[in-house]
């Protein structure tokens, strides 16, 4: 427990090897499991960690490395506070599962990776490597810094991570567009994180997290009645970054053009681990935010509306990539609410659910679309289960697990978070409404999970043929099976099965989307399964300030209700499977009816609520405009005032070189030439003959004794 | 004019002293130049030891002692000039030294 | 009587031997009538009770510097005589006329004041006189007056002969310095 320090350092080590190194000397195989064995490295350091944590009686073990900034002394709101910051590092229940399931799922994406990645150039591996092990040394530090500003070095440094992996294929101009999207929108939200963490130093004088929740705990919590105050803004200004991180409205746009990346990126990054900063920074932040109950209204509110919106385009969606892009951002969503409405354990213990099924998905569809000679259009799909059975049926666990039905673990985690949304009591927004929308975006998601399952892997191929164009579809599958490492390049023998680096990974994670639920099954089980709600209880000490036994929300709800919502969101996610099985399994032209009679509302949805050409036509615009403006200005008016200044002062200094030639320079040579003219008379008498220097000598003395003749 | 007095002892100082000068001022030759001058110092110590004779006072004599000494200096490195200059320019004509002029 | 025939006879040779010097074509020639004329002074020295310095105008003069002036003579040795050239801007017989007016006026001085010139007037001068003329009642006169000579050097002058000893020394490394072709 001690050298969790070093939890991050090994990818970080990993990074520089393969960066400074690996790019101009490793080879493809050998920079992957550089990285990987770090990975693991720091996988099984975590593991530990964890074990030894669980030993402790406190839950908490913070480690100081090094000091960054030595104590400085600063103003603040009640006297002078002493500026200082440590590269400390902080293990406690959230924190040990976050390292957990960045080291665990992280490792598992390594593994797949060094499958998927092998088809490129042998620098480009290794620069893949680097920036993932780059990506995890950062997502570590994020999760592990125990104040806000080593968090703060995590956060920038994903972002950065972020944009390096999304812009991989840098020469693709939508990829390179893509990563400067994530990076532009993410320094948006970056911007409200830093002036939160500015606000959160000058209200209390100090950045560490628990400190900072200790001293929120004795301020009194700011309801409707007492207003809006400074814990309000500075997690106002927290859930701004978080938006910005997580993809939250209206920030979102970046993640689904993110997919341009590779699957692995895609599942690690932008489903497992980074887009899930935001929400483990608002559960960090859980004592700020319960003492915020307005602020915490605008996060549940902002998360509903973006699970719901996101649900509603991914069912409209064609890319398969897009589709789980958007289903990212909606259970983003899912964990807002659940944070919003205070169930700080509920949104962890779906982030973990998440963060299985969401990588499983993501790699699945990575090993749909290298299978498929990088097809990404589902439409141009189909049937594909008999070709590759093992991704067909561990993506199914993934969309099962996604949908919610009983036992695998995304029903424990979503039905957590809609049961402790219905109980909630909000401030402005009515009660039950939130909870509504939820049930309505849990149906949304089964839906669309299916209809890519369906569409994907069932009804007929769809896809380009192969081989000399004569051959039949699925005819000669059995040869294709083991040929996959062929490479694409020059041929392609048709849809096939993915290597076993890539599907070791997939079903790991299978039984890990399958069983983890099992960690946080509802009290409402006592009966049956005796270790009901254990993630909760873990957690729980990361929620609250440390001395302050907050106690437990009690549950205010008979069995037979709570079985009963269970029982209808089961329902309404088995409607949206069955909907998705009608309308694109038995009757594939259903789906093209329903979009023809719903034309108005599916172009828009297709379109994404021209969500992104809104902020062109505002945002970029505005800004290309006035910054166009600025240009103008710039050009016209500073640079012609630049010029000016430089042509007045060329013209002044030409006045000033005549006036020096021929006014000084002629004075001078004035002086000099009548000191020349006047000296030509003694000059004459410089003749350099020393007699006639003696002669002047004896003339003198001829006047002298001729003055001494007469004056005598 | 039988008397002989220290008057007359001035008078041919006097008149030596002038052979020299017009020596100085006529000849062209540095190493005459430099004789003439020896006739000039030669004459001024004519004119120290007769009035010396005449005082009754040493300090004349003293005098023409140390009047030798410096012109036996003189002559040293005046001859040593020459010497030098004549190894740089071929001449001893006092016309030719003329590169302190303007 | 014998004193006045000595003068004058040395007074002609002097003036003559000196006009000799500094007309005489060959440089040779006048280092030659330079030493005779040195010669004749030291006679007239030893008239004016100084035998000392006499000896001495013998030795240095005579002895010593002519005979330097001898060596440079015979050292450089002139392909073109120095008076072939001239330069146009010197004065040299305007110099001898001046030289002259100078000798002649200084002669009226001398002729007018001597015709008030009593010796009375020397006789005061006598008593001032800081190193007066010493008693020499026994010996001869010329080791009479080197003792003297000796003892007012020696005491009086003590310090301005160490100076001239001095410059002497300062002299012959200044003449070693400028003769020598390479140091």
């Amino acid at each position: 427990m001690e050298s969790i320090w070093l939890i991050p350092l090994l990818p970080g080590i990993g990074a520089a090897i393969n960066g400074l190194v690996g790019i101009r000397f490793f080879g493809k195989r050998l920079a992957g499991v550089l990285a990987s064995f770090m990975m693991g490295w720091a996988l099984w350091l975590s593991f530990w960690a964890f074990v030894e944590l669980l030993g402790t009686e406190e839950r908490f073990h913070q480690v100081t490395v090094a000091s960054w900034i030595p104590p400085i002394p600063l103003d603040t709101v009640d006297g002078v506070g002493s500026f200082t910051v440590d590269w400390s590092f902080t293990l406690d229940p959230l924190s040990a599962m976050m390292a957990l399931i960045v080291t665990g799922i992280g490792f598992l994406i390594h593994i797949y990776s060094i499958g998927y990645i092998e088809h490129e150039p042998r620098g480009g591996v290794a620069r893949f490597f680097c920036y993932l092990n780059l990506f995890c040394f950062f997502m570590l530090t994020l999760v592990l810094g125990s104040n806000f500003l080593v968090m703060f070095v995590g956060w920038e440094g994903v972002g950065l991570c972020s944009y390096l992996l999304i812009g991989y294929w840098y020469h693709k101009q939508s990829a390179s567009d893509a990563g400067k999207k994530a990076f532009i929108v993410n320094r948006i939200g970056d911007w409200g994180f830093v002036l939160g963490v500015f606000l959160v130093f000058f209200t209390f004088g100090t950045l560490d997290f628990r400190a900072v929740a200790e001293a929120a705990s004795q301020m009194p919590v700011e309801t409707a009645a007492v207003g809006f105050g400074v814990i309000s803004a500075i997690c106002l200004l927290l859930f701004i970054g978080a938006t910005g991180k997580s993809a939250q409205i209206p920030l979102y746009v970046w993640l689904p053009d993110a997919m341009e990346g590779p699957t692995p990126v895609s599942a690690l990054i932008h489903a497992a681990t980074m887009v899930t900063a935001g929400v483990y920074m608002v559960c960090r932040n859980a004592v700020l935010f319960t003492h915020a109950p307005m602020v915490m209204e605008i996060v549940a509110v902002i998360g509903v509306l973006t699970a719901l919106v996101a649900a509603t385009i991914g069912l409209v969606q064609t890319d398969i990539k897009r589709v789980l892009a958007y289903s990212t951002v909606s259970q983003l969503g899912y964990m807002f609410l659940a944070t919003g409405v205070g169930a700080f354990g509920a949104a962890a213990f779906h982030l973990m659910t998440h963060a299985f099924f969401k990588a499983l998905l993501f790699l699945g569809s990575g090993a749909v679309i290298h299978g498929m000679n990088e097809e990404q259009d589902m439409r141009r799909m189909g049937g594909l289960r008999q070709y590759m059975p093992i991704t067909a049926l561990t993506m199914a666990i993934g969309a099962v697990a996604i949908a919610g039905i009983p036992p695998l673990s995304g029903f424990f985690s979503k039905d957590e978070i809609l049961f402790r949304t219905f109980l909630h009591h909000g401030v402005f927004v009515p009660d039950r409404v939130l909870w509504g929308l939820g049930v309505v975006t849990a149906m949304l998601t089964a839906f669309y999970m299916f209809r890519l399952i369906n569409m994907t892997f069932f009804g007929a191929y769809r896809g380009p043929a192969w081989g000399h164009g004569a051959e039949e579809p699925g005819h000669d599958d059995a040869g294709h099976g083991d040929d996959h490492g062929a490479g694409h390049g020059h041929a392609w023998h048709g849809p096939h099965e993915a290597s076993r680096w890539m599907t070791i990974p997939l079903v790991v994670l299978a039984v890990g989307a399958f069983f983890a639920g099992f960690v946080g099954v509802p009290i409402a089980f006592e009966a049956v399964w005796p270790w009901t709600a254990t993630i909760e209880h873990f957690l729980h000490p990361s929620f609250v300030a440390q001395g302050a036994h907050a106690v437990e929300e009690a549950h205010h709800m008979s069995l037979l209700g709570e079985f009963g919502l269970m029982g209808l969101s089961v329902l309404v996610a088995l409607g949206g499977i069955w909907f998705a099985y009608r309308n694109y399994v038995e009757r594939p032209e259903a789906a093209e009816r329903l979009a023809e009679s719903l034309a108005g509302p599916h172009r828009v949805l297709t379109n994404k609520y021209y969500v992104d050409e809104l902020y062109d036509a505002t945002v970029v615009r505005g800004t290309m405009g006035s910054a166009g403006g600025l240009w103008t200005v710039d050009q016209r008016v500073v640079d012609g005032a630049v010029n000016g200044t430089g042509w007045t002062t060329i013209a002044a200094s030409w006045v000033s070189h005549i006036l020096d030639k021929y006014v000084v320079d002629g004075l001078v040579n004035l002086t000099a030439w009548i000191c020349g003219e006047a000296s030509y008379v003694f000059r004459r008498a410089q003749t350099g003959l020393i007699q006639n220097y003696a002669f002047v000598t004896l003339l003198g003395v001829f006047a002298f004794v001729t003055w001494f003749l007469v004056a005598r | 004019m039988l008397e002989i007095t220290p008057l007359h002892y001035s008078l041919l100082s006097a008149a030596l002293f002038m052979i020299g000068v017009i020596g100085v001022l006529v000849r062209r030759n540095v190493i005459i130049i430099f004789m003439s001058i020896e006739l000039i110092l030669n004459a001024v110590n004519i004119n120290l030891i007769a009035l010396s004779d005449q005082l009754q006072d040493l300090a004349g004599q003293v005098f023409v002692v140390f009047v030798i000494a410096v012109a036996a200096a003189e002559a040293a490195v005046g001859l040593g000039i020459i010497i030098a200059f004549y190894r740089n320019k071929e001449t001893v004509n006092i016309d030719e030294i003329q590169i302190m002029r303007w | 009587m014998a004193e006045a025939i000595v003068f004058w006879t040395l007074a002609v040779l002097i003036l003559g031997l000196g006009i000799m010097v500094i007309s005489a074509r060959s440089a040779v020639h006048s280092v030659l009538f330079l030493v005779v004329n040195f010669l004749l002074v030291a006679v007239l020295y030893v008239m004016l009770n100084a035998e000392f310095v006499a000896v001495i105008q013998v030795l240095v003069y005579a002895g010593g510097i002519v005979v330097l002036y001898l060596f440079v003579v015979m050292l450089v040795s002139l392909k073109k005589a120095p008076e072939r050239y001239a330069d146009p801007r010197r004065v040299a017989w305007t110099g001898t006329l001046l030289a002259g007016a100078v000798l002649l006026e200084v002669v009226a001085i001398v002729v007018a004041s001597s015709g008030g010139g009593e010796p009375a007037a020397t006789e005061g001068a006598l008593g001032a006189a800081d190193t007066p003329f010493a008693e020499c009642g026994a010996g001869p006169l010329v080791s009479c007056n080197t003792e003297q000579l000796g003892w007012v050097l020696y005491t009086s002058y003590l310090i301005p002969f160490e100076v001239a000893s001095m410059l002497l020394l300062v002299a012959m490394i200044g003449a070693i310095v400028l003769a020598k072709r390479h140091l």
